[in-house]
C-alpha cells in the first residue's frame, strides 16, 4: 500500500535561487501533518509544485503511487488535491455560495443544452449542488454568509471560505497555507477545532503550513521543518520543539507556544 | 409611413448592436479577457450569411425566405464561431494587452482578406443581398435578439457560466478548483464570436450591400464603448450601452458639425466613463441602490 502523498527529492530553481532543494515528504492517508519554517523557506513554493502551479525542476510527486508531475492544476484538483491560498484568492465579486459552486463544477452532471433550456437534470442537479455547498458552509459556521459577496466578509471568515471552497472539490488531500494568518486567538482556537472536525467528517488528509506554533504543535501529528529550501527536521511535535537545528533556524525565538512573527 | 421608414431600420440596427454588445460582454465582461477584434467576427458572419443566401441557396431563399434567413444567419454565426475557435486556441495563451493587440490584428486581417477576395466582390463590396422575409424581417431580428439575450443569460446562470466568471475573478484560484481555464476561455471566446456572427448575418440582409469598410476597427471600438458605457459584466449594461451608442449619432445627426466629430465625442465619453464611472451605468445604478439600502438600514 503506497502512501497518499510521496514527494521525493523535490527541487525547484528560480534563476540562481534554489527555493526548494531535494525535499522528501511522505504522508499516509488520514494524517494531519504540519509544514513549518521561517519566512521564505519555500513552504508555499512546495504547495505550488504540488498543485501544478509551478513545475518542479526535478524530483517526483506521487499521489497514491501515481506520478502527478507535469499535470495541469485542474487535473491535479480532479485527482483529489485541493488547497487554500496564503494571500486569499477568493472569487471576490461572487457570493460565498457561488465560490463553492465553482468547485462543484466538475460534478455538475448536466449538459450545456440542459442548462440553456433549463430542462432535464439541470434544475435538480443545481439544487443538489447548492445543498451540498450549504452543508459545507454550515459545518464551518458560514451558512449565514452564503449570499454575500465574498469580498464583503471579514478577513478571518474569508480564510474560512477558502477552506470551504477547497473542501467543495471533494479532496483526498487538503493543503492549507497559513489558515490562521490574521485571525485573533479565539478565531484560531475555533479554526483548530474546525480543522480536526473536517478531517474526521470528510475523511481527508491535511497538510498544514502555519506560523502559529501553538496551533501547529497542538493539532499536527507530525511536522516537517523547512529552512532555505532544505528539510532540516521532521518528527513529532515534542521532537521538533527540542530539535537544535529547528531552534537555530528560528533563532531561538518563536517556538514553545508563542506565535512566530 | 415616412417616419417608419426611418425608425424600423434604426431599430433593426439597434437590435444588431444589442447582440454585438451582449456577445462582446461574454468575452470581456464575464470572462475578463480583453478582445477588441469584434468587427472581424461581425464581418465573417455577414459575409458568410450573404454568401449563403446569394450564392449557396438562391432558389431556396426565393421559395422559403423565412427558413432561408434562419439558415443563413446560423451559417454566419457558425462561421464566426469557428473563426473564434481557430483564433482563440493560439491567441488565448496571451493575456491582457497582448491579447488585445492580437485581436486588433485579427480584425484587420479579416477586413484586408475580404478586401482582396474576388469571390465576395473584393473592394467592390458584396451587392444584391435579398432582404429575406421582406416586411417580416424586423420581427425576425427582434426574435433573434431576444433569443440571444435569453441564451446568454441562461448560460451565465449555469455552472459553465460560473466557471467563466471565476476565470475573470482569479485565474489561478479557478485552476486550482478544477476549472480547465484554457478550455473555458476558448469557450467564452467562441460564444462571443458566434453571436457576433449572428448579428453580422442580420446586418448583411438588413443592408443588402456589404463592404469591407463596414467592418473596420472603429466598429470594434464602438462595441467596446457600448459595454464600457453600460458596465462590463452586466447584460443589462450591454443593452443600455448599445442603445446609447446607437442612438447618440442619430441625435447628433441634426447638427452637421456635431455629427462630423461624433468619433471625437465617443472617445471623450469613453475617457470620462473610465475615469469617473469605470463600472459603467449599471455600476452607477448599483451604487445608487446600495446607498439607498444603507440609508434605509
Ligand atoms: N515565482 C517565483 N520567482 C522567483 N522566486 C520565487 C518565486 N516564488 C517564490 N520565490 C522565492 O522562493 C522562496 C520561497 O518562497 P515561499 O513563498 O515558498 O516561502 P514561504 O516559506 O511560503 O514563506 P512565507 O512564510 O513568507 O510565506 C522565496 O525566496 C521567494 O522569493
Ligand atoms: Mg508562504
Amino acid at each position: 500500500m503506497s502512501a497518499l502523498l510521496d514527494i521525493a527529492a523535490l527541487t525547484i530553481r528560480f534563476g540562481g535561487l534554489v527555493a526548494v532543494n531535494r525535499v522528501d515528504i511522505k504522508i499516509e492517508k488520514g494524517e494531519l501533518v504540519g509544514l513549518i519554517g521561517p519566512n521564505g523557506a519555500g513552504k508555499t513554493t512546495c504547495f505550488n509544485m504540488l498543485t501544478g502551479v509551478y513545475e518542479p525542476t526535478s524530483g517526483t510527486i506521487c499521489l497514491e503511487g501515481k506520478n502527478i508531475n507535469g499535470l495541469a492544476p485542474h487535473q491535479i484538483c480532479s485527482k483529489g488535491v485541493a488547497r487554500t491560498f496564503q494571500n486569499i484568492r477568493l472569487f471576490k465579486s461572487m457570493t460565498v455560495l457561488e465560490n463553492l459552486l465553482v468547485s462543484l463544477h466538475r460534478e455538475r452532471g448536466y449538459s450545456l443544452a440542459e442548462a440553456l433550456f433549463g430542462l432535464g437534470r439541470f434544475g435538480k442537479r443545481e439544487q443538489e449542488m447548492r445543498t451540498k455547498a450549504m452543508e459545507i458552509l454550515r459545518m464551518l459556521g458560514l451558512d449565514h454568509r452564503a449570499h454575500l459577496p465574498a469580498s464583503s466578509l471579514p478577513y478571518g471568515e474569508q480564510r474560512k471560505v477558502e477552506i470551504a471552497r477547497a473542501l467543495a472539490t471533494s479532496p483526498k488531500l487538503l493543503l492549507l497555507d497559513e489558515p490562521a494568518a490574521g485571525m485573533n486567538p479565539s478565531e484560531t482556537a475555533q479554526l483548530a477545532k474546525d480543522i480536526q472536525k473536517i478531517r474526521k467528517d470528510f475523511d481527508i488528509t491535511v497538510l498544514l503550513i502555519e506560523h502559529d506554533m501553538s496551533l501547529v504543535m497542538k493539532i499536527c501529528e507530525r511536522i516537517y521543518v523547512l529552512d532555505y529550501g532544505q528539510l532540516i527536521a521532521q518528527g513529532k511535535p515534542e521532537e521538533i520543539k527540542r530539535d537544535p537545528r529547528v531552534i537555530e533556524a528560528y533563532l531561538g525565538g518563536g517556538l514553545g507556544g508563542e506565535q512566530h512573527a | 409611413m415616412n417616419y417608419l421608414d426611418y425608425l424600423i431600420p434604426l431599430l433593426q440596427l439597434l437590435c444588431m448592436n444589442v447582440i454585438l454588445a451582449a456577445s462582446l460582454n461574454v468575452i470581456n465582461g464575464y470572462c475578463g479577457l480583453f478582445s477588441i477584434g469584434h468587427a472581424g467576427f461581425f464581418a465573417i458572419g455577414a459575409y458568410a450569411a450573404a454568401a449563403g443566401s446569394k450564392l449557396l441557396m438562391p432558389e431556396f431563399a426565393a421559395a422559403q425566405p423565412a427558413l432561408a434567413l434562419i439558415a443563413c444567419v446560423m451559417i454566419g454565426a457558425a462561421a464566426a464561431g469557428l473563426a473564434g475557435l481557430v483564433v482563440g486556441i493560439p491567441c488565448l495563451r496571451l493575456t491582457g494587452d497582448y491579447l488585445a493587440i492580437a485581436t486588433v490584428g485579427f480584425g484587420e486581417i479579416i477586413r484586408i482578406v475580404l478586401l482582396n477576395t474576388e469571390a465576395v466582390g473584393a473592394s467592390r463590396g458584396f451587392p444584391g443581398i435579398v432582404l429575406l422575409t421582406g416586411k417580416w424581417f424586423p420581427l425576425w431580428v427582434l426574435l433573434f435578439t431576444v433569443g440571444s439575450l435569453y441564451f446568454i443569460h441562461r448560460l451565465m446562470r449555469s455552472s459553465t457560466g460560473r466557471a467563466i466568471l471565476s476565470i475573470r475573478e482569479d485565474e489561478i484560484a479557478a485552476r486550482s478548483m478544477g476549472i480547465n481555464v484554457r478550455f473555458y476561455k476558448t469557450f467564452a471566446f467562441v460564444v462571443g464570436a458566434f453571436f457576433a456572427g449572428l448579428s453580422g448575418g442580420f446586418f448583411a440582409h438588413h443592408s443588402q450591400f456589404i463592404h469591407p469598410s463596414n467592418f473596420n476597427f472603429m466598429i470594434s471600438v464602438m462595441v467596446l464603448l457600448m459595454i464600457v458605457v453600460g458596465g462590463m459584466g452586466s447584460q443589462m449594461g450591454a443593452v443600455l450601452g448599445a442603445i446609447i451608442v446607437t442612438l447618440l449619432p442619430e441625435a447628433l445627426r441634426f447638427s452637421e458639425t456635431l455629427s462630423s466629430i461624433r468619433m471625437l465625442i465617443f472617445g471623450l465619453i469613453m475617457i470620462l466613463v473610465v475615469l469617473w464611472q469605470p463600472q459603467g451605468l449599471m455600476g452607477f445604478y448599483r451604487k445608487l441602490f446600495a446607498t439607498r439600502k444603507a440609508e434605509h438600514a
